[in-house]
């Protein structure tokens, strides 16, 4: 009788073991951390002293500020992937190549994407020379060297490379859709507009919802590699967002009081969207949609 | 009307294929740019930035090999992938089984705690974590980054095994236990042999997140001789290297093994991508 009680716990115990040592004791040391301050090689406790700090960095600052206008990059990709698995639900020619291709932006390492990128967007680089060529001289601007650029530049690169996501996830939704609905529709008269507006959003509705709260988490907490490897925040600060600025303040100013104050601040509001997406996701079936 | 109405639907038609294929050149620029590169002699490169090469330049190649240090990284990188996969894998197996066919107090909340770590970004914890690997003394080391790759990889892999698991039939299991096979039997015997199409959707969409990690890399593997293909792609910029056709090559055959596990596994892929919707 005892055995069965503790049979789940014996599956569940390696598992667990794992998640707490990576997970769980390192957001609990986070907490601790962020409170303290290195004072003759021991950590004493300040208060919030730390999260004061950080606010008065302007770097900091700026670093939100940029989180925040990637922001922009996802209503742009909800609509272009809904307008792009759309049109390819409505079996356009060659419907199943656009579909892998649209997808293999994902796939890539996004070091190799970045790299290949910072190539392309370079002064004398490809699309540079392309503009010239063109006669768009004009338009042949230091893409990835301008203070003005390097923000937008970089989020053109995070779209390319994320959005292939929602097209997969938006079609697999659609194919789903009873086609009959559409059929109803159609005898009716409705237009173009009127079938997707009035049939396909509401039967999206749950994946578009998915979709834009895991792509708003994504450019809050999850752009590190882009930046890392395209601008490392530069030129000066223009392209610093949080996670570089953690990476920055632990590992280069060696101040890891101040990067856990970051991380913490980075953990709470990440934190609202993860529970928004669990239940979302509860609610999306993203799975069962695929069969 | 009618003609009207063909004009029409022909317009249609074509402003929908224009739209598709903008949006399929966008994306197949930059793959083609790598590609031709990765071929040409470094003033070919210069001269003709998008065209094709003029002839087929192989040296690139041996110019990325070079020294051996690339072998090294791709040897680094796939003992990462292979460690942490299967320790992953492995691990996340036994705890679905008991998500999906045990009863137990506190399952629901459990399941749903450890589904909320699959969105936790990584660089949250990464202060703390070096600061316990430098105790711990598994900075620069294997062993240390793989346990860190199997943690992060735990939440999604339990999340798509369970759902597998609870897809298989009851029956199955009652009849082995009637046999009298233990639940470790019933585990090894029916339920892994069962799940080959979600093990293997689980190790190709894992391995291809290990292979394309950079920040735990960075972190904790700094020494030469240990770094990742990807940390060591990373540093190519920085280090103001001129030699873009060779970097290219480089970068060319990083990506090889993507587009191989790619190939095999795509169904599979697509699908754990899509269920899980890991980052």
């Amino acid at each position: 009788m005892r055995t069965k009680k503790i049979e789940p716990f014996l599956f569940l115990a390696p598992a667990l073991f794992v998640l707490l040592v990576v997970f769980g004791v390192p957001i609990y040391r986070l907490f601790v951390l962020s409170f303290q301050r290195q004072s003759q090689g021991k950590q004493i406790f300040v208060g919030l002293s730390n999260y004061k700090l950080i606010f008065m960095d302007n770097v900091f600052i700026q670093a939100i500020q940029h989180n925040g206008t990637l922001i922009i990059c996802v209503p742009i990709m909800v609509v272009a992937a809904l307008l792009l698995s759309i049109l390819l639900f409505e079996r356009i020619r060659g419907w199943q190549f656009y579909r892998t291709t649209l997808f293999l932006p994902y796939l890539l390492p996004i070091t190799v994407v970045g790299l290949v990128f910072s190539y392309i967007f370079q002064f004398s680089g490809v699309l540079n020379g392309i503009l010239n060529a063109i006669g768009l001289k004009f338009l042949a601007l230091d893409w990835l060297g301008s203070t003005h650029l390097a923000l937008p530049t970089l989020m053109f690169v995070i779209i390319w490379k994320e959005m292939g996501f929602g097209v997969i996830l938006f079609l697999a939704r659609l194919m789903s859709v009873d086609e009959e609905l559409y059929d109803a529709a159609k005898i009716d008269g409705a237009n173009w507009l009127q079938l997707h507006l009035n049939i396909t959003l509401p039967q999206l509705s749950t994946v578009i919802e998915f979709f834009t709260v895991i792509s708003i988490i994504t450019m809050l907490s999850w752009v590190f590699n882009y930046v890392y490897v395209m601008t490392n925040g530069g030129p000066g600060n223009a392209t610093i967002v949080t996670e570089l600025y953690i990476y920055l303040m632990a590992f280069q100013y060696n101040n890891i009081n101040l990067a856990a104050a970051v991380s913490v601040l980075l953990l709470l509001v990440t934190g609202i969207f993860i529970f928004l997406e669990l239940y979302l996701r509860d609610r999306a079936e993203v799975g069962e949609a695929l069969g | 009307m009618r003609h009207h109405f063909t004009a029409r639907a022909f317009l249609g038609g074509f402003v929908r294929q224009v739209l598709v294929i903008a949006a399929t050149l966008v994306v197949l620029f930059p793959i083609y740019f790598l590609v031709v590169s990765a071929f040409k002699t470094q003033s070919d490169y210069i001269t003709n930035l998008w065209g094709l090469p003029h002839s087929l330049h192989l040296d690139n190649f041996n110019i990325a090999l070079a020294g051996g240090k690339f072998f090294r990284r791709f040897a680094n990188s796939t003992i990462l992938a292979v460690g942490s996969v299967a320790l992953s894998s492995f691990l996340a197996c036994l705890a679905a089984y008991a998500f999906a066919r045990m009863k137990f107090r506190g399952k629901r909340f459990l399941f749903n705690l450890i589904l909320s770590l699959m969105v936790i970004p990584p660089v949250v914890m990464i202060v703390p974590m070096f600061v316990t690997m430098v105790r711990w003394q598994l900075v620069n080391t294997y062993q240390g980054t793989i346990l860190i790759y199997t943690g992060l990889l735990m939440p999604f892999s339990i999340y798509l095994m369970t759902n597998f698991f609870q897809t298989i039939p009851h029956e199955i299991i009652e009849a082995a236990r009637m046999d009298g096979c233990s639940t470790l039997g019933v585990f090894w015997r029916i339920m892994l042999p069962l799940s080959g199409p979600a093990l293997v959707t689980l190790v190709v969409v894992n391995a291809l997140w290990v292979w394309n990690e950079l920040l735990i890399a960075l972190v904790f593997l700094q020494k030469d001789d240990l770094k990742t293909l990807m940390v060591g792609i990373s540093a190519l910029r920085s280090r103001n290297y001129t030699n873009i056709p060779a970097t290219m090559a480089g970068l060319v055959i990083a990506t090889i093994p993507i587009v191989v596990v790619y190939m095999f596994g795509q169904r599979y892929f697509i699908r754990g991508m899509t269920s899980g919707a890991v980052k």
